[in-house]
């Protein structure tokens, strides 16, 4: 099996609104897959069909080889959401969410899971504070460690950096980028050219519900008039003005 | 899908874990279902008792079954506000998303109201005891009373959920608490029906409350129940299957 996801003529409308009027895209597997597009696209109507929150109209959907209408049970044993809006508990300190998420996925030992994913995304020290009283970049961390519980072979991160600070943007970058290392297919949507362009292998734009393109970025880069080589003064974008001041501040 | 059966009770024992740990965690609440109806039995039995004539040498031995009542009452707009959070946080999104049985979380909500009103009725009748509460009964009755309260809670945490899943904000979901707050008010909670005008009786006599509040009260008293416990039984019965049918339709289309 080459390929994680395998989407052919997907449909989809809600009453009148034809979201989704025929999609086919495929994600190979351990390659992260960045789906573009601006608000109201259909990005998260994608997402929620495949990880089997809702049904298509029309279409075939493979994920991990089941199909997502005739073996839902089967696909959701294969995958992780991390879904658009940080789905912690807030009334729970950050152990007990990782803790109640093994304890669903059922693996051997959840606290020792909890305690290592804790660690992995810096948030051993506030492993016992309510995550109510995290900042938006940690709550986005518990979110992703909570859907790293079990291992799943793929990951859905839909909008994972949207509301994020730089800082915090560019530590979810790292932990993409570390997943995928690791052998895991990660499915990606954003709103954010740079991010795909940093860490997608293979991109899809979706527009007016079709994908128009779905390519390697050097491919999407050919599309183009070859580059012309121009001498002009690089100023500093205010971005890296930030980070720059940060990181000083950090050192001091 | 052999797998998802065999740990669906022990994914509803999580789910309860994590529910009850939210009441605990929220004084606001356990002041609601617990200090509030506590308060409300002392201000009747020390402050207007004297007052209220019900036919019982001890004020408190007619008051309970109301109380109690009130108790569960005052509990089901947090079962509301509870779901609705799940549903907006993308809680049950997550959950549905994981290999776990798709009502699992529901049913976890429903299980978390039964076992948290069955706690602050506990205490609720200690307290009681204290102030003079005593009962003939015997243990089929007390059974029989956990039994009638046990489905008066299901039916209205039924009520509560269709109103925390369909609702479209916090203070939607929080609405449906008050007609559920006044039904034992007016009732025979407080005072026997006979003392009312025309009209308020009217209601009160044929609304559900009064015919439970009756049975409760003649289990509790070792007085026959007569048919009244049947017109309790059918009101608890009734409300807990509509509802239940229609919450499920509506997790279902919002899941």
């Amino acid at each position: 099996m080459e390929n994680s996801i395998q989407v052919k003529g997907l449909q989809k409308s809600y009453r009148q609104l034809h979201v989704l009027k025929g999609v086919d895209f495929e994600v190979k597997k351990g390659s992260i897959f960045a789906l573009l597009g601006s608000n109201g696209s259909g990005k998260t109507t994608i997402v929620k069909i495949l990880t089997t929150l809702l049904k298509q109209d029309s279409g075939n959907v493979i994920v991990n080889g089941f199909d997502v209408v005739a073996q839902p049970g089967n696909v959701r044993q294969s995958i992780s959401l991390t879904g658009q809006f940080a789905a912690v508990d807030e009334i729970l300190t950050g152990r007990e969410n990782l803790v109640m998420i093994a304890k669903l996925r059922h693996v051997k030992d959840p606290l020792q899971v909890a305690d290592d994913l804790l660690k992995r995304f810096g948030l051993a020290d506030a492993a016992n504070r309510r995550a109510s009283t995290y900042s938006g970049g940690m709550r986005r961390r518990l979110d992703i460690a909570m859907s790293l519980v079990g291992e799943s072979p793929l990951v859905f991160l839909d909008e994972p950096t949207t509301g994020l600070d730089p800082e915090a943007r560019i530590e979810v970058w790292r932990i993409v980028k570390e997943l995928a290392g690791n052998g895991t297919t990660v499915f990606l949507t954003t709103q954010y050219l740079e991010e795909a362009e940093q860490l997608a292998d293979r991109i899809a734009i979706l527009h007016e519900g079709r994908i128009i393109v779905s390519d390697t970025l050097a491919a999407l880069k050919k599309l183009f008039p070859p580059a012309k080589v121009e001498y002009i003064e690089k100023q500093p974008t205010l971005e890296e003005i930030f980070l720059a001041i940060i990181g000083k501040k950090n050192e001091n | 899908m052999e797998t998802i059966k065999n740990y669906y009770l022990m994914d509803m024992g999580v789910m309860l874990g994590r529910s009850l740990r939210h009441i605990f965690r929220s004084l606001d609440t356990i002041i609601t279902v617990t200090i509030m109806p506590i308060a409300m039995m002392l201000l009747f039995v020390y402050v207007l008792g004297g007052a209220i004539q019900t036919g019982t040498d001890n004020y408190v031995n007619y008051l309970l079954p109301g109380i109690l009542l009130i108790a569960v009452a005052n509990s089901i707009g947090y079962v509301s506000y509870r779901l609705f959070l799940d549903k907006q946080r993308g809680i049950f999104e997550r959950f549905n998303s994981m290999p776990i049985a798709r009502s699992a979380a529901l049913w976890g909500h429903v299980l978390t109201s039964l076992v948290s009103n069955a706690i602050s009725l506990v205490v609720i009748i200690l307290v009681a005891l204290l102030m003079g509460f005593r009962s003939p009964a015997g243990i089929l009755s007390w059974l029989a009373v956990a039994g009638i309260i046990a489905l008066f809670t299901l039916a209205l945490t039924w009520v509560a959920a269709i109103a925390g899943l369909s609702a479209k904000s916090v203070d939607g979901a929080g609405v449906i608490a008050y007609p559920i707050h006044f039904l034992p008010l007016i009732s025979s909670a407080f005072v026997p029906t006979a003392s009312m005008p025309g009209p308020v009786r009217a209601f009160a006599e044929n609304q559900p409350v009064t015919p439970i509040v009756e049975a409760i009260r003649a289990l509790l008293l070792n007085q026959p129940v007569g048919n009244g416990i049947w017109v309790a039984l059918a009101w608890c019965v009734g409300i807990m299957i509509v509802a239940c049918l229609v919450a499920g339709r509506v997790y279902k289309k919002g899941g």
